[in-house]
């Protein structure tokens, strides 16, 4: 019976000896269902007695998420085995603080020497690469040097610089600078050369083809090699000081093709060298990496179990003599036992001699609101704590919804083949669930639709049959059992006119279609009509079975809570008010269907002569008297105007017997302790009476609202009860109307979409046809997954929700409790892991 | 005009079936109760929909107003009806 009242749940003190409390409060984590309270609110964070432990915890998870970072930064998998490892003893603690910081030493030191030498790489590459352009640049000089005359004639922008420069060279010292910088900075490098030398230098620049590595954020940049000719040592000075400030690079160059010759022989072998030592670094990394990645989720685990229980710990209060903590908890009833076990294990663990003690408290706080949930009713819960977590041990909706919140949704969506699109997709989530679990998508919307998996499978199942029903099969009607309307042979003569009514005097059969709507109404003209009669009805009808429903179960909260009070002076005026007015209503429908027909010999019968049932009903609210109009009876059978008289008399009479009863009688009940009381305390009390008040008021301050509330209270609070239930019963019934409107919503929908896309394309003919119809198919299919099934299927959904949550629960549910929250490894373990992601 | 016994009964004893006797069958367990409201809901809520349905069409009073082609359509390929058979019998 878990699932229809939440767990009772006890309040416990917990006396653990300091030494067992670590190990006792593991075990409890294990298992997973004790809530601690926190018994210092009123001292700060930092001054708790595990401060230390936590803050080194802290550290540790810094170092792991360090090395985590590291190890991802190299693709290396971590291993996952899922294994549940124990919550490591407290002296385990300075071993594993060990066994990081060594870790994380190393690693840091191994990632030190590899940036230096990567930067010794860089520059060396950077280098090379200055070698290898600028002999291109100097033979180009060269070779300007033999063919100057030819060169003379041609006179280009590109040649102008060269042949200043040779003629500086001739004339003397023509000095040079080369160095790399950043492909994106060349243009303004330039032109900030250009304007402050006064376009009395040379840039040269050619681009590096391969991306080099840059050492401190390892990103892959592109660079250009650049040497800037010159002449003078002033000139000298500002280039070098503009290279600077674009962060470009210089090195030396020599003059001399032998000297760069050298130069460039070394630097090969040199980079050769810092090769071998990079990759034996890196491998060195790689190994440690791979090593700690085998371990780390544990590590991980472990060190979060341990933080938790500190946690915990924080919680507890020191008794006088620091020898034990006290903690207190809410754990449900029927775990008792499971606790005393997981307790004597801690302390076994321990090696403690003393065992912990648990006291079962009284207590007159409201305690947390616990349901036990497996994967398929966990859905369902979560749409009912939507609204608002039950109050502690009071009725809960949710077994109830399991199956009424598809049905409602489905007679809304009804039409067998989207009933099948969302089964099959649900069936899809449901078979493969644990791989898609393991997945662990970080989608909100992916989550939102698994998380109600179940709940789209039994959403599905539901439209299927009331597709079904309503014959509706993407819009179309299946005619599985034959129509039992015909035209018959001998009416030739109705094909004179456009279009004809089968008249059920001779065109129809004598019983109905026996499953659904008979597939004559897909095709005929006034199917609207016909359909807007019969949903309307049987929207009011569904609506005031679950209304009523809703009342009873109320009735079920009244019982266990033992208020008497409240069946006799709310749920039974409340019953009586819903079955004479609305269950009355629904009687006349069944009736209707049922007395009148078109092919009997009593005229009074007949089907001109059938009374609107709304005009009834409204007449019979307003006391106005039918008229006979021809031979019709304004009545649907004998006596149904005093009946109805003295059906709506009763309805409005418990009216104010919902609004007086109940004040009435707590006055009446307090009126008579009150006697009892001032009885006792003139037998020569008066004092002592005073005092046992004024300590009672003073003890149960939190304590039972209702025995403390004052008369006007009552008398407000039952008055807007009272308001609220009979407005809400007409106002409620009209709003189960939406069933009707939005099943014909979508029936329409689904008719247009196949009349105007779907049937563009089976209208054409030939080989053509064929190509058009393939296209134009997948319009429609597209379109009906995506309006008909997705949007028009969440606005189903979302009108279920609501004749839930208000039709339905405020007839019976408050909602007023709060979550069990318990102490267990797994839920923290897990918000970890989803935060980390 | 009325009720064939044939589909009413059948419907009335699968819902029932599902809605009163298999509650009883369902094995023991925890999750026992609610499997019963499950069961029970499903067939009460299916047997009222699908009795609606049935009622609505069992007395019609309007009959379905269908363009003479369809009604031709119609007469070809649903037949002309078991009463005009068993006139011409």
């Amino acid at each position: 019976m878990s699932l229809f009242r939440s767990e009772e749940m006890a309040l416990c003190q917990l006396f653990l000896q300091s030494e067992a409390a670590y190990a006792c409060v593991s075990e409890l984590g294990e298992l997973g269902l004790a809530q601690f309270r926190d018994l210092n609110p009123f001292v700060n964070a930092f001054q708790r007695k595990f401060v230390n432990e936590v803050r080194r915890c802290d550290e540790m998870e810094r170092k792991l998420r360090y090395l985590e970072k590291e190890i991802k930064k190299d693709g290396i998998p971590m291993l996952d085995s899922g294994e549940n490892v124990e919550a490591p003893q407290p002296r385990e603690m300075i071993d594993l603080e060990a066994t990081f910081e060594k870790l994380e030493n190393e690693l840091r030191e191994v990632n030190q020497n590899a940036e230096a030498l990567k930067r010794n790489y860089l520059e060396l590459t950077e280098l090379k690469h200055i070698l290898r352009k600028t002999q291109v640049f100097f033979d180009e000089r060269e070779i300007h040097d033999v063919d100057e005359s030819l060169t003379a004639n041609l006179i280009e922008d590109q040649y102008v610089g060269t042949q200043m420069m040779n003629l500086a060279a001739k004339q003397g010292h023509l000095g040079f600078v080369a160095g790399v910088i950043l492909r994106e900075r060349i243009p303004p490098f330039e032109r900030m050369l250009w304007r402050a030398c006064r376009g009395n230098v040379f840039l040269r620049q050619a681009e590096i083809d391969t991306p080099l590595e840059d050492p401190t954020t390892s990103d892959q940049v592109y660079k250009s090699v650049f040497i800037i000719f010159f002449q003078g040592d002033q000139l000298k000075i500002r280039v070098k000081k503009i290279c600077e400030g674009f962060r470009a690079t210089l090195y030396p160059c020599p003059e001399t093709p032998n000297d760069r010759r050298e130069m460039a022989v070394g630097v090969m072998t040199r980079i050769e060298d810092l090769n071998t030592v990079l990759s034996q670094t890196q491998d060195h990394r790689h190994r440690v990496l791979v090593a700690a990645a085998k371990s780390i989720k544990i590590w991980f685990t472990k060190v979060r179990k341990i933080k938790a229980i500190y946690h915990t710990l924080n919680l507890f209060n020191l008794d006088v003599t620091q020898k034990c903590l006290i903690a207190e908890c809410w754990v449900p009833v029927s775990d008792l036992e499971a606790i005393h076990l997981a307790l004597r294990r801690g302390t076994e663990r321990s090696g403690s001699s003393v065992p912990p003690i648990l006291n079962r408290m009284e207590t007159r706080e409201v305690p947390p609101t616990y349901f036990r949930l497996n994967k398929f009713t966990k859905g369902f819960q979560m749409l009912i704590d939507a609204y608002g977590v039950g109050t502690y041990r009071e009725a809960n909706p949710a077994p109830y919804a399991i199956i009424t919140f598809p049905f409602l949704f489905a007679v809304m969506f009804g039409d067998f083949g989207h009933g099948l699109i969302m089964t099959l997709f649900a069936l899809w989530m449901v078979m493969n669930e644990k791989p898609l679990i393991a997945k662990k998508s970080t989608s909100e919307i992916w989550n939102i639709f698994f998380g109600g998996r179940y709940i789209i499978l039994l959403m599905g199942f539901f439209s299927m049959y009331t597709g079904l029903i309503y014959n509706d099969f993407f819009s179309k009607s299946l005619n599985l059992f034959g129509s039992q309307w015909f035209v018959p042979q001998k009416s030739m003569y109705i094909f004179k006119e456009k279009d004809v009514m089968l008249d059920p005097k001779n065109a129809y059969a004598n019983s109905p279609y026996p499953i659904g709507l008979d597939p004559v109404w897909q095709v005929a003209d006034n199917k609207i009509n016909f359909l807007n009669a019969y949903k309307m009805k049987v929207s009011i009808i569904i609506g005031v079975c679950h209304m009523i429903f809703g009342v009873m179960m109320s009735l079920w909260n009244h019982m266990f809570f033992r208020k008497k009070i409240n069946i006799l002076c709310d749920f039974v005026p409340q019953i009586i008010f819903m079955t004479f007015i609305f269950f009355y209503l629904v009687l006349l429908v069944f009736h209707k269907w049922v007395a009148y027909y078109a092919t009997g010999d009593d005229e009074g019968l007949g089907p001109h002569c059938a009374p609107s049932i709304l005009i009834t009903f409204i007449n019979m609210v307003l006391f106005k008297n039918g008229e006979k109009i021809g031979e019709c009876e304004p009545y649907m059978y004998g006596g149904q105007q005093g009946f109805q008289k003295f059906l709506v008399v009763i309805a409005v009479l418990c009216i104010p017997w919902m609004l007086a009863g109940k004040p009435y009688l707590i006055y009446k009940y307090r009126q008579l302790q009150h006697q009892q009381f001032t009885n006792v305390s003139t037998a020569g009390l008066t004092e002592e009476s005073d005092q046992v008040q004024m300590a009672n008021g003073a003890a149960a301050p939190s304590g039972d609202h209702e025995e403390n509330e004052k008369m006007e209270d009552i008398v407000i609070h039952q008055a807007i009860h009272t308001i609220e239930y009979v407005l809400g019963c007409v106002s409620n019934t009209a709003s189960y109307l939406r069933l009707w409107a939005l099943s014909l919503a979508h029936a329409q929908l689904s008719e247009v979409l196949w009349g105007m896309v779907l049937r563009l394309g089976l209208q054409s003919g030939s080989w053509f046809g064929g190509v058009f119809l393939f296209m134009i198919f997948a319009a429609w299919a597209c379109l009906t997954l995506a309006i008909l099934v997705l949007m028009e299927g969440l606005s189903a959904f979302l009108h279920t929700l609501r004749l839930h949550w208000v039709e339905f629960q405020n007839k019976f549910y408050q909602g007023a409790g709060y979550p069990f929250s318990p102490f267990s490894f797994d839920t923290i373990l897990e918000t970890a892991q989803n935060v980390e992601e | 005009m009325g009720a064939a016994i044939l589909p009413v009964l059948v419907f009335t004893v699968l819902w029932g079936g599902v809605g009163i006797i298999l509650p009883f069958l369902v094995p023991k367990g925890p999750n026992r109760g609610v499997l019963q409201v499950i069961l029970m809901l499903t067939g009460a809520c299916c047997w009222l929909f699908w009795l609606c349905c049935y009622m609505c069409q069992m007395n019609p009073l309007i009959g379905p107003i269908i363009q003479s082609h369809v009604a031709l359509v119609m007469q070809q390929e649903w037949g002309g009806g078991p009463a005009t058979n068993a006139q011409s019998a």
